[in-house]
This record gives C-alpha cells, sequence and structure tokens, in this order.
C-alpha cells in the first residue's frame, strides 16, 4: 500500500495525536502548544483538498481498518460529500483557532468576571480553580490579559479531540462506529462548551449536556433494533438487508430508523429539538461557537448519509420514510427559528437563532431531495457555516467595544473602531440574509428554483421568501441600533478597540463565502456531482462491499 | 427469560425518562444513568439470549451466541459510565456556582435580558 492509500484516515488520526501531544506538552510554553495545534489544524486542508481530489471523479475511497473485510470490520469511506465536509471543518477549524489564540477574553457578557452577588449564604463558593476568573488560566501570569486558549486549561486539547470526533463522523461507513464519534465530539464540545467557566455558561451547559445523553441513550436504542433485525451495522450491508427486511419486521425497522432520525435531529437542532441551541451557542466563548457552527451540519450529514443509504427509492419498508417529516418540518424550523431571530435581545442569542434558521434551510433542501435540491443544501451549507461563525467572531468584538452593554440591543456608546465593524456586520447580515451578490443568495435562489417540481411549492416559496425579508429587517435593526443609534460614552476607556487578532479571522471567513460567491460555477457543480452521487446508493453500496452485487 | 429481560428493560427506562424528567440535577443524574443500564441490556440482549454456548470458534461448541453485541456494549458501557462521571462533576460545578441545585438554577437578577 503507498501512502496515498492510507489518505482516508488520515484527518482523523492527525487531530488524535495532536490532541495526545498537546496533553503531554501541557506544562511547556504557551508559544508551543498554540504552534502545534495550529500547525495541526492547517494540516487538514491541503488533507481534505487531497481527499477531494481523489473523490472528485466520483470513486469512493474506502479504507478498511485492519484490513478487515467490509461488512465484518469497520470502513472509512471517503467519497465526495465526506471531502467537502473535511475542507468545511478544517477552513472552519483554523480561523475559529485563530480567534481563540489571537482574541482577548475578557469583558464577554456571559462570562461575568464579578463574584457571583446572588450566593445564597451558607452554599460553598466556587473554588478559584473551577469557577469564575478570567485571570485564572494557569498559563496566564497575574495582570495580563488572557486570550481564549488560556482561560482554562487543555482549550487545544478539546479543540483537536474536537476536530478528531468530527472528521471521523464524516468519513466513517459504520453506524456504531458513527455513534462512538459522536461521543467522542460531543464530550469535546462539552468541555469546550464550559471552558472558561462562568455561571449562565454551567447553567447552558447543563441543559446542553444531559439532553446530548438522552439522544445518545436513544441513538443505541435505535442502532439496537437495527442490529437485531438485520445482524449487521456497516452502512452499506444495512442498506442491503433492510431492503430485503421480510414484512413481519416492517414496523419494527421503520421505527427504529425513525428513531434515529430524532437523534440527528436532535443534533441538528430540527423542529421540536432546537430548543436546547440558543442558550449553549450564545453562552459559548466566540471561538466555541464559531466552531459549533459545524456541529449541527453534523446531524445534517447524518440524516443525508443514512438516509440515502437506507431510505432511498427502493429501500423495502423504508422507502421514501422522511418524505412525509423532513421538509415539512424544515419549514416550521425555518418560521420558528426566524421569529427567534427578530425576537432576540442580544447579537449573540441573534445568532444563535439564525443557525437554527440556516438549518432549517439546510434540511428543506435535503427533505425536497430531488438532485437540485440536495445540490443547492451542498453549496448552501459550507456558506452558512462560515457566515454564522463569522457572525459568532463579529459579536464577540462588538460586545467587547460597548462596554456594560456588551452585545444586547440598547442603543449605547459610539464604539471605537466602528467603521471597520460595521462593514464587516453588513457583509455578514448580506451574507446570512441571502441577499445578492453573495453565496447566501445563490444558495436560497438554488434552493427555490429546485422547489420548483415540488409539491411543497407554494409553501417552500411563499416560507423561504418570507423568512428571508424577516431576516433582512432583523439584521437591519440590529446594525442600525448597534452602529448608528450610539451616544457619547461616559467612559470611553472601558470601551476596547478591536485588536487585528479578533478581526483578521472574521474577514477571512467572509473571504471564504466571497470565494464561493466568485468560484459559484465550480463549487455548485461539484455540489451537483456529490447530490448526483448521493442519488445513486448503489456505487458507495458496491465500492464498500466489493463487487459481490 | 425473554419476558423477563423485556420487563426489566421497560421499567429501568420508564424510571429513567421519570427521574431525567425531575426538577433537580441529582434525580436527573440518576435518571440518565438508568437511561443507560437499559439500553446496555437493550444492546446486550439484541444478540438473542443463548445460554451456556461460547460466542468465539471453538471445536466442541454445537451453537454460537452472537459476540459483536457483547463488543458494543462493552463500547456502550464505557462510554456511558464516562459521560456519567462528567454529568455529575457538572452538577456539582452547577450547584457551586448556582447556588442551588435546580435544572434551571436560581434566577439572578444580572442574569435577566440574556
Amino acid at each position: 500500500m503507498s501512502l496515498f492509500d492510507h489518505l482516508p484516515i488520515l484527518p482523523v488520526v492527525l487531530p488524535l495525536f495532536a490532541g495526545i501531544l498537546l496533553l503531554a506538552l501541557r506544562n511547556r510554553s504557551l508559544a508551543l502548544q498554540r504552534g502545534v495545534s495550529l500547525l495541526a489544524t492547517l494540516a487538514l486542508v491541503p488533507l481534505a483538498l487531497a481527499l477531494i481530489g481523489m473523490a472528485s471523479d466520483g470513486s469512493h475511497l474506502v479504507y478498511k481498518l485492519g484490513n478487515w473485510v467490509a461488512p465484518y470490520g469497520i470502513v472509512l469511506v471517503a467519497d465526495r460529500l465526506a471531502a467537502w465536509m473535511l475542507l468545511t471543518t478544517a477552513l472552519l477549524a483554523v480561523f475559529a483557532l485563530l480567534y481563540a489564540v489571537g482574541a482577548p477574553s475578557d469583558g464577554t457578557s456571559s462570562h461575568s468576571t464579578k463574584p457571583a452577588s446572588g450566593q445564597v449564604a451558607g452554599y460553598p463558593q466556587p473554588s478559584p480553580q473551577m469557577g469564575e476568573g478570567a485571570n485564572a488560566g494557569p498559563l496566564c501570569p497575574p495582570g495580563c490579559k488572557p486570550n481564549y486558549d488560556q482561560n482554562g486549561r487543555h482549550f487545544h486539547v478539546l479543540f483537536q479531540l474536537q476536530l478528531f470526533g468530527l472528521n471521523g463522523a464524516f468519513l466513517t461507513g459504520d453506524l456504531f462506529n458513527l455513534f462512538v464519534f459522536f461521543e467522542i465530539l460531543l464530550l469535546a464540545s462539552y468541555g469546550l462548551l464550559l471552558h472558561g467557566g462562568g455561571r449562565l455558561r454551567v447553567k447552558a451547559g447543563l441543559h446542553y449536556v444531559v439532553i446530548n445523553l438522552v439522544g445518545s441513550t436513544l441513538f443505541l436504542f435505535a442502532v439496537g433494533t437495527l442490529y437485531g433485525v438485520t445482524g449487521t451495522l456497516n452502512m452499506a450491508d444495512l442498506a442491503v438487508k433492510l431492503a430485503a427486511t421480510p414484512a413481519e419486521h416492517a414496523a419494527l425497522v421503520q421505527s427504529a430508523a425513525l428513531l434515529l432520525f430524532s437523534v440527528f435531529a436532535l443534533k441538528a437542532a430540527l423542529l421540536p429539538l432546537y430548543l436546547w441551541l440558543p442558550a449553549a451557542y450564545a453562552h459559548a466563548s466566540a471561538p466555541v461557537a464559531a466552531l459549533f457552527a459545524i456541529m449541527t451540519k453534523v446531524g445534517a450529514y447524518s440524516i443525508l448519509r443514512v438516509y440515502s443509504l437506507i431510505a432511498g427509492d427502493s429501500a423495502g419498508p423504508l422507502t421514501q420514510l422522511l418524505d412525509a417529516w423532513l421538509a415539512p418540518l424544515a419549514l416550521v424550523t425555518l418560521v420558528l427559528g426566524m421569529l427567534g431571530v427578530i425576537a432576540s435581545t442580544a447579537l449573540r442569542q441573534q445568532a444563535a437563532y439564525l443557525v437554527v434558521v440556516s438549518i432549517g434551510s439546510l434540511l428543506l433542501a435535503f427533505g425536497l431531495g430531488s438532485a437540485d435540491a440536495l445540490a443547492a443544501g451542498l453549496y448552501y451549507l459550507p456558506h452558512t457555516t462560515f457566515a454564522s461563525a463569522a457572525l459568532f467572531l463579529l459579536a464577540d468584538s462588538i460586545s467587547r467595544a460597548r462596554g456594560e452593554l456588551a452585545d444586547r440591543f440598547e442603543s449605547g456608546p459610539a464604539m471605537p473602531g466602528a467603521r471597520v465593524m460595521g462593514g464587516l456586520f453588513f457583509v455578514v447580515a448580506v451574507a446570512l440574509a441571502g441577499l445578492p451578490p453573495l453565496s447566501g443568495f445563490l444558495g436560497k435562489f438554488m434552493l427555490l428554483k429546485a422547489a420548483l417540481d415540488s409539491a411543497l411549492l407554494a409553501w417552500v416559496w411563499s416560507i423561504v421568501l418570507i423568512t428571508g425579508l424577516l431576516g433582512v429587517i432583523a439584521l437591519a435593526r440590529s446594525g442600525s441600533l448597534l452602529f448608528y443609534r450610539t451616544h457619547s460614552a461616559h467612559d470611553p476607556a472601558s470601551l476596547l478597540r478591536p485588536t487585528t487578532g479578533t478581526l483578521a479571522p472574521v474577514a477571512g471567513l467572509l473571504l471564504l463565502v466571497v470565494g464561493m460567491t466568485i468560484w459559484a460555477g465550480p463549487v455548485s457543480d461539484y455540489a451537483a456531482d456529490t447530490a448526483a452521487q448521493l442519488r445513486a446508493p448503489q456505487q458507495y453500496i458496491e465500492a464498500v462491499l466489493g463487487t459481490r452485487q | 427469560m425473554e419476558a423477563l429481560i423485556a420487563v426489566v428493560i421497560g421499567v429501568l427506562t420508564a424510571g429513567g425518562v421519570f427521574l431525567a424528567l425531575r426538577g433537580q440535577t441529582f434525580p436527573v443524574v440518576l435518571g440518565l444513568t438508568l437511561l443507560s443500564y437499559a439500553v446496555n441490556l437493550f444492546l446486550f440482549i439484541m444478540g438473542r439470549l443463548a445460554i451456556g454456548v461460547p460466542p468465539v470458534i471453538s471445536a466442541a461448541a454445537e451453537a454460537y451466541t452472537d459476540p459483536l453485541p457483547q463488543a458494543l456494549v462493552l463500547t456502550a458501557i464505557v462510554i456511558s459510565f464516562g459521560m456519567t462521571a462528567f454529568v455529575i462533576v457538572l452538577a456539582l460545578k452547577a450547584r457551586g456556582e448556582l447556588g442551588n441545585d435546580h435544572v434551571d438554577g436560581l434566577q439572578h437578577e444580572e442574569d435577566r435580558d440574556r
């Protein structure tokens, strides 16, 4: 085997080894840790590009772990979709990490440095290691302003393990292995979400952890039922076995498949399972929230991957199982998410609801199910990931520049550096609202065009267009309130001017969005090819199981 | 035997769901633990109940039990054990930071509008 044959596993093992190495380096200098972490994250980009190059001819790169033959061993499968998700994750992670390294973390609204005033007498106060404290970071000597990665221990370790879980989930071809990678990325995300501590963050974190633990339990029930009926967990083999399910087991596999769908819908934050998202994302530190922009897409990816295989056009009792559920639920998610955007009282809350909106649009595209709609969704996915992440990062700079008011929608002091931030906010808002000329518009246009021959045409057009208008209004109102309706500050010293380190990652993410617009032709061609590949699951099955079909 | 196992899983799940919906963190943690016990048992018997037969190839065996669910359940036990440990620590931290053990925490004046 040449080195190229091992390419599909490198995006999985590289962050794992980087994470372990960083754990070993935890007492070494900060510069070394940052260097290792940045290098490992940057290396994911060429790896993902190489995988895209190899998968773009339509082949499935199947990597047999331990060289066990397919239905018996675990396989990793890199096809167009997996490579696409890997590239999105890698690019997002680079900018999120740059922000974590370059941005000072004090002055955020959820991370109050004041002691909890409402402590009930007699209850133990949090110890310095566990609790509040922008200055409690062990890597930061007293008096320095800690950056996000110094705000607690092991930021870089958790970050790399998060990437390990994400990349593994995108590449695996085994349902139980998908569960394991879900747990890895969730456990790392619990650590990242709580990183830095703070009362509100702990409260939001507790809800997030408990609901995801229940989700994991349901995942295992669904996997167990599918295994009990079919005797296999390899997704390709599962597709073959489920298509031939005897009639007496039809109800059993349908309920297991729908249970699995509800787990993925929970991760993707689809109605009615999105209620955990706004609090968790709004209270996570900015670089973590930016990285989490890909987390809901893992749920969307899993829906696409698993159901394109096991619930395609000729899948026995599961044929077109999700058609009745996915698109209508996505439409309602879109509406409720946009109502949340309008009703938000702070910019980060608004950003979190915009994530819900984007998952509504994305799953609507996947729910429509035609090749054009899938292509629209796959084009829209990286766009919305980068744009939401940029808004989370920018909201952090804005809240730091507004002193006590933070990111709340109240008339406040004129911000230092308002011109640059206002310009960036304008571009982010145009991208997220789906206005021309940026890629959000192209994605929405492709989606609307793909809905033309759908039975839901009237619903899709009216809801997508009206929520789009509401999004424009909400973002225009936020922008004018934050940047125009200002008064002179009483104490300008408390307002922090944004540094290059905080704004450069935002600009970088926006350049990616602009790039997706300029090279919209090749990108949408790739998305269309990916959609065609997903619509022909037989290729995947043959690639994994060999040519015995 | 099948009926007994099914009843055990059902009771564990029902107890787990009931406790997970309580308002204080300790019952919620217990509920999550019961749910994970239920699902571990469920995964284990998905290989069907077979008594006194080996899981790996042996010359003397007349029948085999399915070894895969045993491997799966081992993984699931390790993961749920780790997650339970984590959620206990988190619940303790929430108790320390929020000053009470309600899952929604105590309402602070300064937390409004956030």
